[in-house]
This record gives C-alpha cells, structure tokens and sequence, in this order.
C-alpha cells in the first residue's frame, strides 16, 4: 500500500507522538508498504529520507503548555501539495484534535482516513469551544484507533465515535542485547527503578522503603536508579549506613536506558496507579529483566497477571520486598519469569503492532476509494 | 480671641482633609471605572476572537487554536493574567503568519472581523495602560502619612496592577523595541 502519515508536532524535537509515527513508519516499510511521513520541520533540517518536511512549527499556548504546531494557510497548500505528490492509498493522521497538520490533512482530503488518539485530554470545555470547527474534519475519517483507554475515552466523551484500541508498539530488538553498567549487576544483587524521581504516582519511597528493609540482612544489595530528579532527596530517605548502596544515575540517554535494564537482577515497578500502558515495564520485559510490579490494572494485563513478572499488593513496601527476595534468591524463577516476559513483549513489538494497524487500514481503504484532494 | 483662632485652625484642618478623602475617594472611582472598561475590552476582545475562529474564514487548525484561546481567557476567574496573555500570543502567531492578510482579502467578512478584531485588542492595550496609570496614582496617595495615618482609604481595596502580555507586533520583527500601539499587521 501507499501510506501517508502525518505527524502534528516537529520533528525536530523528541516526543511521544513523533516516537510513534517513526516506529510505525518504519516497521510499514519492513514490511513492504511505501510510506511517507509529513511533519512540521524547517526545510533544510537533517530528517530520514521517508520525512517530508511541512515548514517551520510555530511556539504557541496550546493545552496548559507551549506546543510547537504548524496552521495556517501555507501549511494547508504544503499538505495539499504532498497529498498530491504522495497518491496515498490511505491517509493515516496522528491527533486530529490538535491544531496542527494532521487536523489540515482532514480538511483538504478526501477518501481513506484512518486517525490516532494519543492523549488524553482532561481539559474538555476548550476541546467544547472548538467541536463544531473540529467535527466538520473529524467526520470525514473513516477509521479510529486509540493507544490507550484514557485516549479512547476523550474522543468519546468529547467529539463522539469510537475507537479501537491498538497500543503503541516498541522496537523489541533494540532492547534484547546491551553491556551491562561497569560493576552490575554483581554478587550482592542488584534492584532497579526507572522513572521520576520526584513524582509521588511513580512510588519509589516504597522502593526505597523496601530497600531498608531488604538491605539489613543483605550486606550485598544494591539499588540501581534512572531518571530525573533531585538526587539529595531520595538519599535522605536512605538511612546513612546504606547510602552508598544506592547509585542515581540521574537523566540517562537511551542506550544507557538499556544498559541499565540489562545491569539489575529484579527490575522493580511500584507504581501507585496512573499508568494508562506501563511503557517502562513493557521496555523492561524487552530487556528480559525479572520484574516485581504493583498490582494496578495497567500492569497487571501486561503482565498477563503475574505470568510474566510477580505482582504485590499496590503501595506496601513490605510486600515488595518479600517479593523480591524471593527472586533474588531463585535463579531459576527470575530466568522463568524473565523467558514469560520475552515472549509476551512480543504482542508489543512494532512489527505486530503495525500488523494490527495495516489490517485498520484494509478495513477502510477498499470501501472509498483512493486519497484524494478535496480543496 | 485664642479659642476663635483654634476654631479657625481646626475647621482648616478639617476642610483639608475631608478635600483629601474626597480626592482618595475620586481615585477609587477612577480605579472601579477604569477596571469595568478594561474588563469590558478584554471581553470584547475574546468574543471577537471567537466569532473569526468560528467565522470559517481561517484553516480548522488556526481556528481550534484561537478558539481554545479565546475561550481559556473568557473562562478564566481567578488569575486571568496567563490566560489573557495566552490569548495574545495566539493572536499574535495567527496574525504573523506570512501573507495572512493577502490570503483573506476578498473573502466574505474577512476584512471588518479582523479589523474589529484589531481594534478590540487595541482598546485591551490602551484600557489596561488607564487602569494601571489609575492603580498606580492610587497606590502612591494610599501611601502619603495623612492618608494612612488617619486611615481615609477605609476598607477600599488597595488596587493592583493588571500584567499581561497584549503587544501584537510581532517581537522579532521590531528588533526588541515595543511598539506604543499595538498593530496586528506589519
């Protein structure tokens, strides 16, 4: 097939949605479709050679925060004209609701259009102030998917329809094989978090509680942990005699992010609820690290509950700590459990996920026609 | 002869401070009024800002934009400052994009929507530069120490300033001066 992706917000900065469009572009022409993407980019930035670059995206107050988008006009006659140039067989857009690119995509085509929800968006009067401009282009798509049930549940409430729920997929393979950190994960054994440190839903002080508790009677244990945040904090939850035990590494880079699952004997995961997917769980399981989670809802059907990774009780550190122990101490469970996350990580890949996507596709496509310009 | 100079003297004082109140008073009024025509402006401003997005002279994309816009700053209660200056910004990413005049000349409506709209964001520059200039004569006579001494400002509010972004040239295109007057189009 030939597939037109629109993405609505730069390319030229790292983001959830821009991630998505490139991992599904890429896991299409893997499987042999012609695929190009257009997205707000100035014209001479350095993109893949699938990007077609939409102009310059604007800074402007969008959503409770400053967002880069492309409107107007001249970025409608840019869509126009690679619409035009593409003769897609269908026209996938990426966050309709946003006023950017994948909103003019639906205005000036016609034909095939299928969108994807993203984010959940809780502040509905504006959403409410603008439906009657949105509806006129939403109605033309044809088919909806939305990556998580919270994204689903916007587009319900908010500008009616429905959608069917795909999540977003991970490219397995960039994560099965790295080098562990120097020094990890050693004889002591190691538990690892990644995540905000400061962002109470994320529950590292039940880690780190059940890292004291833990830490006792296992002069060897060591807490390895990933992401932003203030360091000095977390230390001072940590009674002084096991400080040195804990390693922040603070921000890390991606590959460092794999590196860092490989370098942990149990990967834990104490959320306290909030996830709409458990992404850092999903990666971990890639990076076929044995995992302790808590037991929300999100979690749980990753980990297909329990089969692939142990579930505790939400919000207990002493739970946690039990749970890991027994890891700690049964090789064999944490290679079982490790194996069960492997396979079931599959369902997640990009190649199965865009599997799911294409299907989306060939529901809509034959029953309209081709992409054509409407305006 | 002494008590009649002591009547003379007190009945002065008297008179220049009742003639003080009233003028603390009369800057009070100035300040009520002044924020009624600002409130009024900012109003008007979101409305007219509404109607063109719901107008469909511009693209849906640009239309979502100001509309979200414009009903944040409508919406808003407490703290209407970011929202207010939210607004402008919108406004101001809309307005200089390049050729945005040329492209809607000729349309049905075009020319008198943005036109009003140019004038009420224009009425929000000049309404709040009035309200502050009455804020601040207010504030700096609140403080004089008959005033407070004696307490003639009573239980009026003490006023506040109202700070929002609500320039419309674009920035970098007047090489960091700020303009007097707002104008949308360069």
């Amino acid at each position: 097939m030939r597939i037109g992706l629109v993405c609505p917000y730069t390319w030229e900065v790292p983001g959830g949605v821009r991630e998505h469009v490139s991992g599904l572009a890429e896991a299409l022409m893997e499987m042999g479709h012609e695929v190009s993407v257009i997205a707000p980019a100035d014209d001479d930035a350095e993109l893949p050679p699938y990007v077609v670059p939409a102009g310059r995206a604007v800074p402007v107050p969008y959503n409770g925060s400053v967002a880069r988008l492309a409107f107007g006009f001249l970025s409608a006659s840019r869509v126009r004209r690679w619409l035009k140039d593409g003769d897609f067989d269908v026209l996938h857009v990426h966050e309709p609701a946003a006023p950017s690119l994948s909103l003019l995509a639906c205005w000036v085509a016609d034909g095939p259009i299928v969108a994807t929800m993203h984010a959940a968006m809780p502040r509905s009067r504006a959403l409410h102030a603008a439906q009657p401009i949105l509806a006129s282009a939403l109605e033309k798509i044809s088919g909806r998917i939305a990556v998580a049930e919270a994204a689903r549940n916007t587009l319900v409430e908010h500008l009616g329809g429905d959608a069917v729920l795909i999540p977003n997929g991970i490219n397995v393979a960039k994560f099965e094989k790295a080098e562990p950190l120097p020094g990890f994960p050693g004889t002591g054994g190691t538990l690892g978090f990644l995540g905000r440190l400061d962002e109470p839903r994320k529950g590292l002080d039940i880690l780190l509680a059940a890292f004291v508790i833990l830490a006792a009677e296992r002069p060897g244990l060591r807490l390895l942990i990933a992401g932003r945040g203030d360091a000095d904090e977390v230390l001072e939850q940590v009674p002084a005699a096991y400080r040195d035990r804990v390693v922040l590494l603070g921000q890390v880079s991606d590959a460092d992010r794999v590196r860092m699952l490989h370098s942990v004997d149990v990967f834990c995961a104490p959320n306290t609820g909030g996830e709409s997917f458990g992404y850092v769980l999903v990666e971990a399981m890639a990076s076929g690290a044995p995992i302790v989670a808590s037991d929300i809802d999100a979690f749980h059907q990753v980990l297909r509950g329990g089969e692939a990774g142990e579930l505790f009780e939400t919000g207990n550190p002493a739970a946690l700590a039990a749970a890991a122990s027994r890891l700690l101490d049964d090789p064999a469970r944490r290679a079982e459990l490790a194996g069960n996350a492997a396979a079931a990580v599959r369902e997640f890949d990009w190649s199965v996920v865009a599997r799911d996507v294409v299907r989306v596709y060939q529901a809509v496509a034959p029953a309209v026609g081709r992409v054509a310009v409407a305006l | 002869m002494t008590s009649l100079i002591v009547i003379v003297v007190l009945a002065v004082i008297g008179v220049y401070i009742s003639w003080r109140a009233g003028r603390l008073d009369r800057l009070h009024a100035r300040v009520e009024a002044a924020r009624f025509a600002l409130d009024a402006a900012l109003v008007r401003r979101s409305s007219v800002a509404l109607e063109l997005a719901a107008s469909g002279l511009l693209d849906p994309a640009t239309s979502v934009l100001l509309a979200g816009a414009a009903h944040d700053a409508r919406s808003a209660q407490e703290a209407r400052e970011l929202p207010e200056s939210d607004l402008t910004r919108a406004l101001r990413a809309v307005f200089s994009q390049p050729d945005f005049r040329a492209l809607l000349a000729g349309r049905e409506g075009a020319e008198e929507l943005l036109s009003e709209l140019e004038s009420a964001a224009h009425q929000v520059f000049l309404a709040r530069k009035f309200y502050n200039d009455a804020v601040a004569a207010t504030q700096a006579a609140r403080q004089r120490w008959l005033v407070s001494m004696l307490r003639l400002a009573g239980r009026a509010p003490n006023p506040e300033f109202f700070e929002i972004d609500d320039s419309l040239a674009p920035v970098s295109e007047t090489g960091g001066l700020t303009a007097d007057l707002p104008h949308l189009t360069t």
